[in-house]
């Protein structure tokens, strides 16, 4: 083995190619800038013939969202180059699968578009739109498309907060597509068995408590699962936190500022603290790494009472037909209500029912070589005939009004998640900073699930906003 | 011995000479540079940024200088995540697998037969398993409900994987690598001249006598490159996230998922490099440890 | 002193029980993989209430399932030829011929290496594939592989070079041998135990990867195995169990395979080099 000071000589040589190299590096990789966003002069006249277009998603056949990227390779593609054809453009589009998790097709993505290239139109979630939109990957659909982008007809057809999915800063940056409402589900065999209606709706907190006390007699079963840990991520921020702080009237940022943790954060943890410290819910399935996975599991198996989800656990978990969890008697044994305020009015805006909604966009790549396409095919994706034909009757709620019309009727839950749940949902803020206040929130959450009071929990997540987004931009609020 | 080393061989036997050597090399180290060093040192000097992967500082990325590293080093969450990550290394690379390794490779040294390619087999195919595919399997084992480990315990409803996260990673690391030390070890002891272990046993040592003044002289540069490389594969080792998601409550949040969570999960690129930069000089560190204890041994060797 | 057979019939009792405890913790957590995918609807508990094959049928008609474990040959075989070729020279040549420093400089590199196998070199690796025109290249996926395993490789390699005779060099050289005769006849059968070795971890390596093939690979036809393993999960996460045990077996065919063959072809038990 060498000597010691040969060693370090060496070190100290390589350590000074590295900051010689550094130096290059740090020339290269800062030469992106953006330019402004001032509506583009885009339109349909001038636009090239012979358009190529690359789509993607994080859909694949075969693994996720498996049906989806079916209809988009084998329907909406060839529909919409037939529909260029009959315009006399010969557009030549391809798909491109992904299908990972999350986190994966993000980092992807970003990585994609910080490089300049990328693909034409892509689906992102809603939740990002304010960091990519920060980061320059994303612009003002005007801005690529030109004013053709808002007078497109589909507006209409979405409603104000669902277009909010896909707005940032009072623009629009992406067609929302699809949106989702979180709902209290419950199991009406357990609940018979316990001597509760069938017809189930609560409308307070209290009631909620109450009928965890009954279900709590019952031997094996664990009355409440209301997501609380780090391992679920953002499900613990989006159906477990938010529907508990906008039912005690809170929000985690309001009109340009972040909110301090007052009296309804407070009462949010304290509906944590009730749950798992009064012996209502698993404490030790919120911190399992495969918690959500195993509570679904319980879920089907007839060990949990009453489950907040979104209707993601309807369709998708469930489900008899295809679900990860299938119960064959869904239709009959799992019953659905209204995520209550704590009291009778005491929610947002006064409500006294509430819910919280995230949903995905599709949008398009500022780098674009032929916007007009890009957007011809954007507002095609989400013309009424397309997305009737992407859901193919499978019940999802989409972003618009009028295909939920038609397609839900036929699936109770869902017309009941759109007709009475939509309309007191909220959708979370997107501000580029979300994700991690959202991690903030998750944290706090698991240590009152643990043990931890709720005033201490507020008062580490307050400190720990103030460190993560500067005091100046915190205020008080309910 | 049968190891050339008079000093009548020169150190290039071949005639290789530094020119051929060097165009030999060549290939290594071009790729090395290119692949290696040049994205290393990016990483490095994106440490002292506040680059992200989204949002205003990826447009706009400033420097920061050294500020990344004093927040890191003031985190407590890092205090923690590192002990945990010198706990896992420790326990798991250097006691477990290095001592079960060597261990194997002691007692199946002479074996021959089908006993002894069965245990082979196992220990290198939970080497070789994909990390996703043994990541699965021991969810599916230490599972609270069905998991094989709480039916054979008879420990129906015991959370392994929450209740004991630490306990759980190091077994699995132990149960993970411990081949490459096997194999290793099973190498080096080829190189141990039967003939000096029958003379010492001729005098009357015991086993221990014998692995002390025979075997251990023998693979000491086996046993450097042996700890050198499993403390820096354990150091990276990201496997135990798929496990336990560094939890409960960052009970084990070792440094590499620690690096993970900030740079992937939370896009803080530039912080992320930063912690990286500190674990390099922490093995660095481990590295010259190692080196000082094996140059000990050999000064007392001489002495003896 | 006691009976010394006595003695050595309890000591081979004692090794045989600690061999077979071993064995159990070593193949304990294999059975779920053994189960699983043979399960019509698999849970986490080892057993096959309802046997099927139709795990296997689905993933047949899957269009990227089985061609992933061939673009994963095809990764892992390029890194680990590119890793084991380019190791094995630099690690003889490092061997043979003094370079001052060797040892610092080869320890830095196996610790920068420890960087760029880390997530946090995602951007750069990234950025430099793109600069180079590697995005959606095999080549370039290979590469970035090959870059990280090299230092490790010649570390583990130059152990063997370093202890091979070196006077059947010199006696060769001295029948009038050339340098790469002497490299490929003399050198190479030698340390060919160290090489296989390198060779399967370099393969286990690229063969669990997921991170680099899925952000350097555009086309899904050129997706590894472990890229489309993690396509069977549901939009919300939820892991389609029956599809992953069964691709999972699928998924770890190939290395066990490859394992069997080097340890039958090339003696993972090292008992090929020098024969005393």
């Amino acid at each position: 083995m060498g000597a010691h000071s040969a060693q370090s000589r060496n070190l100290r040589t390589l350590m000074a190619i590295g900051a010689a190299a550094a130096v290059l590096v740090a020339g290269c990789s800062s030469s992106s800038s953006g330019s402004g966003s001032k509506p583009a002069n885009v339109n349909s006249a001038n636009q090239p013939k012979n358009p190529t277009l690359v789509i993607t998603a994080n859909d694949i056949a075969g693994g996720k969202n498996s049906n989806e990227a079916n209809w988009i390779q084998k329907t909406l593609i060839p529909d919409f180059v037939k529909s260029e054809a009959a315009k006399g453009i010969t557009a030549n589009v391809t798909f491109r699968p992904n299908g990972v998790d999350d986190t994966s097709y993000k980092s992807k993505l970003a990585l994609d578009l910080q490089s300049g290239t990328g693909d034409d139109v892509f689906a992102l979630d809603g939740i990002w739109v304010g960091e990519f939109a920060d980061a320059g990957y994303l612009k003002p659909l005007t801005a690529v498309a030109g004013s053709q982008a808002d007078s497109w007809d589909g507006w209409s057809q979405i409603s104000q907060s669902v277009q909010a999915l896909g707005e940032y800063q009072g623009q629009r940056y992406g067609v929302p597509n699809g949106t989702d409402a979180r709902v209290i589900f419950y199991n009406k065999k357990l609940f018979a068995q316990a001597g509760l209606p069938a017809d189930w709706q609560p409308t307070s907190w209290q009631d909620v408590y109450d009928a965890a006390a009954k279900l709590k007699a019952l031997p094996g079963v664990t009355p409440v699962q209301w997501d609380g840990g780090v391992p679920m991520g953002e499900a613990t921020t989006i159906q477990g936190f938010l529907p508990l702080l906008a039912g005690a009237g809170g929000s985690l940022w309001s009109s340009g500022k972040w909110i301090q943790a007052g009296a309804a954060f407070k009462a949010a943890l304290g509906f944590y603290q009730k749950i798992y410290g009064g012996g209502f819910g698993d404490p030790v399935l919120q911190e399992d790494a495969k918690g959500r996975d195993k509570s679904f599991t319980d879920f089907a198996a007839n060990k949990i009472g009453i489950y907040a989800e979104s209707d993601y656990m309807w369709r998708s978990v469930v489900n008899p037909k295809g679900g990860t969890a299938p119960m064959a008697d869904r239709d009959t044994a799992v019953g659905y209500a209204l995520i209550p305020s704590e009291t009778a009015g005491s929610g947002v805006k006064g409500q006294s029912f509430v819910s919280y909604s995230g949903g995905s966009d599709w949008s398009i790549n500022p780098k674009t070589k032929y916007p007009q396409a890009a957007w011809d095919f954007l507002a095609f994706l989400n013309s009424k005939a397309e997305t009737e034909s992407r859901i193919g009757g499978a019940a999802l709620i989409t972003a618009r009004t009028d295909v939920n019309q038609e397609v839900l009727a036929n699936d109770p839950m869902l017309k009941f998640a759109t007709e009475k749940v939509l309309p007191v949902t909220n959708f979370r803020p997107s501000q580029a900073a979300y994700n991690d206040v959202s991690n903030l929130v998750q944290k706090a959450v698991a240590d009152v699930v643990g043990g931890k009071s709720p005033a201490d929990a507020a008062a580490a997540y307050e400190k720990a906003l103030e460190a993560l987004v500067g005091a100046s931009d915190v205020a008080p609020g309910p | 011995m049968a190891r050339a080393t008079s000093p009548r061989v020169p150190e290039d036997p071949a005639g290789l000479g530094r020119a051929r050597a060097a165009g030999i090399a060549a290939p290594a180290l071009l790729v090395v540079a290119a692949f290696l060093v040049f994205p290393a040192l990016w990483t490095l000097y994106l440490g002292t940024t506040n680059y992200r992967l989204t949002g205003f500082a990826a447009r706009h990325p400033r420097s920061v200088g050294l500020q990344n590293y004093t927040n890191v080093i003031q985190d407590p969450e890092f205090h923690h995540s590192l002990w945990l990550t010198f706990e896992y290394v420790i326990v798991s690379a250097v006691i477990g697998q290095a001592v079960l390794g060597f261990t194997i490779a002691w007692l199946l040294r002479d074996a021959t037969g089908w006993f002894k390619r069965l245990i082979e087999a196992l220990v290198l195919l939970a080497w070789i398993l994909p990390s996703s595919v043994v990541a699965f399997l021991w969810v599916a084992m230490l599972d609270r409900d069905a998991g094989t480990l709480n039916a054979l315990l008879r420990t129906p409803g015991t959370a392994w994987a929450i209740e004991h996260p630490m306990a759980v990673i190091i077994v699995f690391n132990i149960w993970r690598g411990t081949a490459f030390s096997m194999l290793l070890y099973s190498a080096a002891l080829t190189g141990v001249p039967p003939s000096q272990l029958a003379t010492a046993r001729m005098f009357g040592a015991n086993s221990w006598q014998q692995l002390r003044d025979v075997v251990f002289p023998h693979i000491r540069g086996h046993i450097l490159t042996n700890l050198l490389l499993i403390s820096l594969w354990t150091f990276n080792d990201f496997t135990p996230y798929q496990i336990t998601a560094g939890g409960p409550n960052g009970k084990s949040e070792i440094l590499p998922v620690y690096i993970y969570q900030t740079a992937l999960f939370d896009g803080q690129m530039g912080l992320g490099a930063a912690i990286s930069l500190l674990m390099l000089v922490i093995n660095l560190v481990v590295a010259l440890v190692y080196l000082r204890l094996l140059r000990e041994r050999r000064q007392e060797r001489v002495a003896a | 002193m006691k009976d010394p057979t006595v003695r050595a019939a309890l000591a081979k009792i004692g090794r045989y029980t600690f061999l077979s405890v071993l064995l159990g913790f070593f193949a304990l957590p294999m059975l779920w993989l053994a189960s699983a995918p043979f399960n019509a609807h698999p849970t986490l508990d080892v057993s096959i209430s309802s046997f099927t094959l139709h795990n296997f049928s689905v993933l047949l008609k899957d269009p990227y399932a089985l061609p992933s474990l061939w673009n994963s040959l095809l990764l892992a075989g390029g890194t680990a030829l590119l890793t084991v070729g380019f190791a094995a020279a630099a690690a003889y040549a490092l061997s043979r011929v003094r370079v001052p420093g060797r040892d610092g400089i080869l320890y830095a590199l196996l610790l920068l290496s420890s960087i760029v196998t880390g997530t946090a070199a995602m951007v750069p690796l990234f950025q430099l594939a793109f600069k180079l025109h590697l995005i959606d290249s095999r080549v370039g996926v290979i590469l970035v592989f090959t870059g990280g395993l090299i230092p490790a490789a010649i570390f583990i390699l130059k152990d063997f070079t370093d202890n091979t005779p070196k006077s059947y060099e010199e006696s060769a050289r001295v029948f009038g041998a050339s340098p790469f005769q002497i490299m490929r006849h003399i050198v190479l059968p030698m340390i060919r135990p160290g090489l296989a070795t390198v060779t399967v971890w370099a393969v286990v390596n690229v063969w669990s990867s997921f991170l680099i093939p899925y952000i350097l690979v555009r086309n899904p036809d050129k997706y590894p195995a472990s890229v489309v393993l993690y396509t069977f999960y549901t939009e919300g996460g939820q892991p389609n169990l029956a599809l992953i045990s069964a691709f999972s077996l699928l998924y770890s065919i190939p290395v066990i395979v490859l394992y069997l063959f080097v340890s039958h072809r090339y003696g993972f038990r090292f008992h090929g080099g020098i024969k005393r």
